[in-house]
């Protein structure tokens, strides 16, 4: 179990965590959600005690990080996917870790087979793609066979078997009893991989629930209307207890965006009052609009007018340009 | 790229045996043999380490053996009074450069490849990890500092028998050979320090060489009794008193000093680079 408490990291004037508590509980995947920069990489970093917190605790187990006597048999990271020396092999990276940890060399073999790196185990790494450095990083985090497990964003630069490898493995771990943590900035890898979400930006919280209810909190339904007469359309609507939007980006204008009531009933209504329809179409938002929308005033590198009017509202707040350092 | 084979769908080994029952600084000692002996620039270095201190020695004698007759009387002084500090001086002035670079590299490489963060999340507390680094380390330079300056005295003592005998039994001579070896193990853990506190290798490499070999060309200029004292407790200057018979006319320290005084340099710069070990982000 990770219990993170209070969780405050600054660096310099940039504030990348802010007093962020969550607890991450064992038997399932727990994603770690957030857009770039939200400061789930610096809030992997405090767990495992690479970076120092101003304020607050991170435990594993009940014991920080530095205090674990043999600390990859309790918890196996991935943080990045070249943290090797180029011109060592990876049969090399994994021995010294697992000497530092008193295992023997044949748990060596065991995780460059379970990733599928026995054969090229004895060459210099500075030749592997992303993808084999990535699977080195997953060998070095199962070393130990730890209880608990940190992934950081472990999908990048993976091909489409690779991540369903990935996905099948932490499912897999989970299924075990192990608490699996892992990061991402995508929604939709997220909603088939994690049982639980952890939602973060500028370092804050901003959601931690199950998967499947931040989905269909997420997903509220919309429905598209045209008509030439939409004005009366819209009134009828809200007098019928539907909420009306003016729907903009999708072209051509004048379309209405309704929640809060289904479309046969729009249609019943404008049917009864003898408005021309053009157009009715049902919505679901994706996902991923949902996470942009929940995350958007909390976006610190994004592009459009959100982020931008964001961005306006945080300069105000705190003067002075933030620097993009870290993530 | 090299192809990887699919991997396996089997899970994480049930259980692990128990650890071996090793203690814990042999098991980071292991580890750090492991990361030295594991990249080839190690290898190379040191190599060239042996090659350019004896090889530099060599060639240095033989000029100053061929010109010997040539020269006025007087000249070779400094060369007949103390033999076995004027061969080791030659080459070592040169082969400490190739030390300089092992020592930032053993600790900057990490840096700069990202290894320093898996380094860490095996040994949190971070000290013993560079403890037991600097005991590997040291351990294979004076091995091989050792043979740098064995081989050095040998080809050089050779080469200027004719002119100025000197043997491994006369006064002082010993202890000036094993000394130079023991003063490249102290220049190992210098550099070591800055590359760990500096942790950038381009930079920490100019750093130590520029404290190294400039600062002593710099400090030979300084004028008076002042600078002279400036300049004979320079890290490096100090330090290669020991590969001396006896101390010079115009030094202020004996060879023992000058590698006390080196000794004092190299701890003040080791516990920097320990401190900010810890207390840095990684």
């Amino acid at each position: 179990m990770i219990e993170v408490r209070d969780l405050t990291k600054h660096y310099g004037d940039k504030l990348a965590v802010d007093h962020l508590s969550f607890t991450v509980e064992p038997g399932r995947v727990t994603g770690f959600l957030g857009p770039n920069g939200a400061g789930k990489s610096t809030t992997m970093r405090l767990i495992l005690g690479l970076d120092r917190p101003q304020a607050g605790t991170a435990t594993i187990g009940g014991r920080r990080y530095d205090q674990l006597a043999r600390p990859l048999r309790t918890v196996g990271a991935l943080l990045e996917a070249k943290a090797m020396h180029d011109g060592r092999s990876a049969y090399n990276h994994l021995l010294y870790l697992a000497q530092t940890q008193g295992l023997p060399r044949t748990r060596v073999d065991e995780v460059l087979a379970l990733v599928g790196l026995t054969d090229v185990a004895h060459k210099r790494t500075g030749g592997y793609s992303l993808g084999m450095s990535q699977r080195v990083g997953i060998a070095a985090a199962m070393l130990g066979n730890p209880p608990v497990l940190l992934l950081d964003e472990p999908v990048n630069g993976l091909d489409p078997e690779g991540i369903r490898w990935i996905r099948n493995l932490m499912k897999q771990l989970a299924g075990e009893g192990r608490t699996v943590f892992v990061s991402s900035h995508l929604m939709n890898e997220m909603a088939v991989t994690a049982d639980h979400l952890i939602v973060i930006g500028r370092g804050r919280l901003i959601a931690n629930c199950p998967t499947q209810e931040l989905i269909e909190h997420s997903s509220e339904r919309t429905v598209l209307v045209r008509s030439p007469q939409s004005d009366r359309l819209g009134e009828l609507i809200t007098a019928g207890g539907g909420v009306v939007k003016p729907e903009d980006g999708a072209a051509p204008p004048g379309g209405l965006s309704v929640t809060g009531m289904e479309a046969p009933r729009i249609g019943e209504i404008a049917a009864g009052a003898g408005i021309v329809l053009h157009e009715l179409t049902p919505r679901l938002a994706s996902l991923e609009e949902a996470f942009m929308e929940m995350t958007a005033g909390s976006l610190e590198y994004g592009v459009g007018p959100e982020a931008q009017a964001a961005r306006a509202q945080a300069a105000q707040a705190s003067p002075g340009p933030a620097d993009g350092s870290q993530s | 790229m090299t192809a990887a084979s699919p991997p396996t769908q089997a899970g994480p080994a049930a259980e692990l045996p128990p650890a071996a029952g090793t203690g814990g600084i042999w098991r980071l000692l292991a580890a750090e043999w492991t990361k030295i002996r594991s990249v080839r620039s190690t290898l190379w270095t040191l190599i060239l380490l042996v090659v350019v201190t004896v090889g530099f020695t060599s060639l240095l004698t033989l000029a100053i053996s061929a010109s010997w007759d040539r020269s006025r009387p007087g000249e070779h002084a400094a060369i007949v009074a103390d033999p076995v500090g004027a061969i080791l001086g030659t080459g070592i002035t040169f082969g400490q450069l190739t030390i300089c670079v092992l020592g930032v590299l053993v600790i900057s490489s990490e840096y700069s490849s990202g290894a320093i963060r898996a380094s860490l999340l095996a040994v949190p507390r971070r000290w013993p990890m560079l403890a037991a680094k600097a005991v590997v380390f040291g351990v294979i330079v004076f091995v091989v500092g050792e043979l740098a300056s064995f081989g050095s005295f040998f080809a050089g003592s050779a080469i200027l028998h004719s002119h100025a005998p000197v043997s491994l039994g006369d006064p002082g001579v010993l202890r000036a050979v094993l000394g130079a070896g023991l003063y490249v193990v102290l220049l190992g853990w210098f550099s070591m320090a800055i590359g760990g506190l500096l942790r950038h290798t381009a930079g920490a490499i100019t750093t130590a060489i520029g404290v190294v070999f400039v600062l002593p060309i710099v400090g030979g200029f300084l004028p008076g009794s002042w600078g002279h004292h400036i300049d004979n407790y320079l890290p490096s200057v100090a330090g290669s008193m020991i590969a001396q018979a006896h101390q010079g006319v115009d030094q202020v320290l004996t060879p023992w000093q000058g590698f006390g005084v080196f000794c004092i340099w190299t701890a003040v710069v080791l516990a920097a680079a320990f401190y900010f070990l810890q207390r840095r982000d990684a």
